[in-house]
């Protein structure tokens, strides 16, 4: 893995592209590599193929993050080194939450990933935004922590084991006592988790945190950690209880529903781009729960076809954001005003991964929302593929609305916006990416397929 | 003298609750970080209390308070410095004068 940095070069450019390069070594060197599910150090992890998914998942956002950051100016060049490096960290905490398969792995690489992020937050640290971001994800995180932590503790005592597998067997033969006592320790895990992956109703810190933090940071904050939330949550419910499948099905649902349509709703009245995505990241959140809700092969297959396409999609509009806060120094909707005339390609790639997101054929969105709506309706979970429909309609109205801006609407300035290299590549990168897996899903599909092959789904 | 697992549930039970209520109810940034030091350490009780009642190897249980420990005083200093940067800031650590972010 990437780890040994040089700190004393004081071209800060320079390690920027040490960075960039030693991920992109660690992609090729995670892509390639074949071997069957092995357990390492007394099967604290697995790395089988589902973990070698999130790890590659993981590594391109961050690789893409560190690239396009390049172009942001508002992270002062002191903490240059730092940045690279939290973010470096970062990567490799994320590859270990894909492969916990312990209690204690999972609430160390959690809670690891989850103080990076603050700190990441935070870099900016003389502005006002940002340090309050960053005080309030630490205090939500906290708690989330600690009742993560206190349900892991009753699952433990319910239980006697750590280990994912070990629980499992461990629950099904234990006394109606244990049982309860066991129950309330998932309850309790699922609290935390849920913080993680911001779903309704523990959402609060979202968009406050969103909005504060870089750019960057935000870019790879709504993607990357919420991914990996959603690998741990499903090595825990697959893993321990299988058996209860349908109880946490139902719950999930619930929460599902709850979380698009909050998102979604809340995210129509946002002047302010980076929290009105951050919303729509919310509401990106209940349709991947969707998925998790049917528990089987097929929702699980949708999960993982979503998130992939969600990564380059989101990150796409994130660095869309970065470019046009770096000419116009705003965030606000009304910048996005004839864009089309100051930079066609920005607007033409803005409205791609809007168009995306908003899951509109023959995009990544399109391809992720199809396999989720399949795998809901061969539940026969009527209510909440209804809701998934009406949501994407919702939704669809405030991804128009800036589109609308760009194409439709004339700015006073008409200066055209330059883009630097690294955030053309960025965006290169990602409008490619989202319209490969939109026309060629086939292959995406293989892939995921592949991860799956390892996985004890029933 | 033995002490049974009901009580220590209850007695960790309540510690939690004070913790939670504290972090949900102080104004002052530092108080809610003690009152999440207080929810860790029910956490920690609770994993000593099982292993030492009935788990068939103990030590897992208290290998895990180890690093709940370590990670909760690594939570304290990132936390106490985001403190001290939102003081610089804003001149204040009280949570509801801090609202330059909200809906």
């Amino acid at each position: 893995m990437v780890l040994v940095m040089d700190f004393f070069i004081s071209n800060k450019k320079l390690l920027g592209w040490i960075s960039v390069l030693s991920v992109g070594a660690a992609l090729i060197f995670a892509g390639t590599q074949t071997y069957p599910a092995t357990g390492l150090f007394f099967n604290f992890f697995t790395i089988d193929f589902f973990a070698q998914f999130f790890r590659l998942l993981a590594l391109t956002a961050v690789g893409l993050t560190i690239l396009a950051s390049f172009a942001f100016k508002k992270i002062p060049v002191s903490l240059h080194g730092e940045f690279y490096f939290l973010l470096l960290g970062f990567g490799v905490l994320l590859t270990v939450m894909g492969a916990a398969t312990n209690l204690l792995m999972i609430f160390l690489a959690v809670e690891s990933v989850s103080m990076t992020s603050y700190v990441l937050t935070g870099i900016q640290k003389f502005n006002k935004q940002s340090a309050e971001a960053s005080l309030k994800y630490l205090l939500f995180g906290a708690v989330s922590s600690a009742s993560m932590l206190f349900g892991m503790s009753l699952l433990f005592g319910a239980t006697q084991s750590i280990d994912l597998l070990a629980i499992g067997s461990a629950f099904q033969s234990a006394n109606s006592g244990m049982h309860a006592i066991g129950l309330v320790g998932l309850l309790f895990m699922l609290v935390g988790l849920g913080f993680k992956i911001s779903i309704v109703p523990f959402h609060m810190w979202a968009p406050d945190v969103y909005q504060g933090a870089p750019t960057p940071v935000t870019a790879l904050l709504t993607v990357a950690p919420k991914a990996l939330g959603f690998a741990v949550i499903i090595r825990v419910l697959f893993y321990a209880f299988p058996h209860l499948a349908s109880h946490w099905g139902n719950l999930l649902a619930v929460l599902s529903i709850l979380t698009m349509t909050v998102g979604n709703i809340i995210a129509i009245t946002q002047a302010d781009i980076k929290r009105m995505l951050a919303y729509s990241s919310i509401a990106q959140a209940g349709y991947v729960l969707a998925g998790l809700a049917v528990p089987g092969v097929l929702g699980l297959r949708a999960v993982l076809i979503y998130l992939l396409a969600y990564l380059f999609t989101n990150l796409g509009a994130f660095f869309t954001v970065i470019a046009v806060e770096r000419e116009t120094d705003s965030n606000e909707v009304d910048a996005y005003d004839g864009l089309a005339q100051r930079n066609p390609f920005l607007a033409l790639s803005m409205a791609v991964f809007l168009l995306s997101l908003a899951g509109i054929p023959p995009l990544a969105g399109f391809v992720g929302k199809v396999f989720i709506f399949m795998a809901v309706l061969k539940a026969d979970a009527i209510v909440l593929a209804i809701a998934i429909a009406l949501n994407s309609a919702v939704a669809a109205y405030y991804y128009f609305r800036i589109i609308r801006a760009m194409y439709l609407r004339t700015n006073k300035t008409v200066t055209p916006i330059q883009n630097p290299l690294s955030l053309q590549l960025t965006l290169i990168t990602t409008f490619v990416f989202v319209l490969l897996i939109g026309i060629f899903p086939s292959h995406v599909i293989h892939l995921i397929e592949k991860a799956l092959t390892q996985f004890p789904v029933f | 003298m033995h002490i049974p697992i009901d009580h220590i549930l209850v007695f960790t039970s309540i510690l939690f609750l004070i913790g939670l209520y504290g972090a949900l109810s102080r104004r002052n940034a530092v108080g809610i970080l003690i009152s999440i030091e207080i929810m860790l350490n029910a956490v920690n009780v609770n994993f000593i209390a099982f292993s030492r009642s009935f788990a068939s190897s103990p030590e897992s249980g208290q290998i895990f308070v180890m690093f709940a420990i370590v990670l909760a005083a690594a939570t304290a200093a990132v936390g106490l410095a985001i403190v001290l940067n939102i003081y610089r800031n804003q001149k204040t650590i009280y949570t509801d004068e801090i609202h330059l972010l909200k809906w």
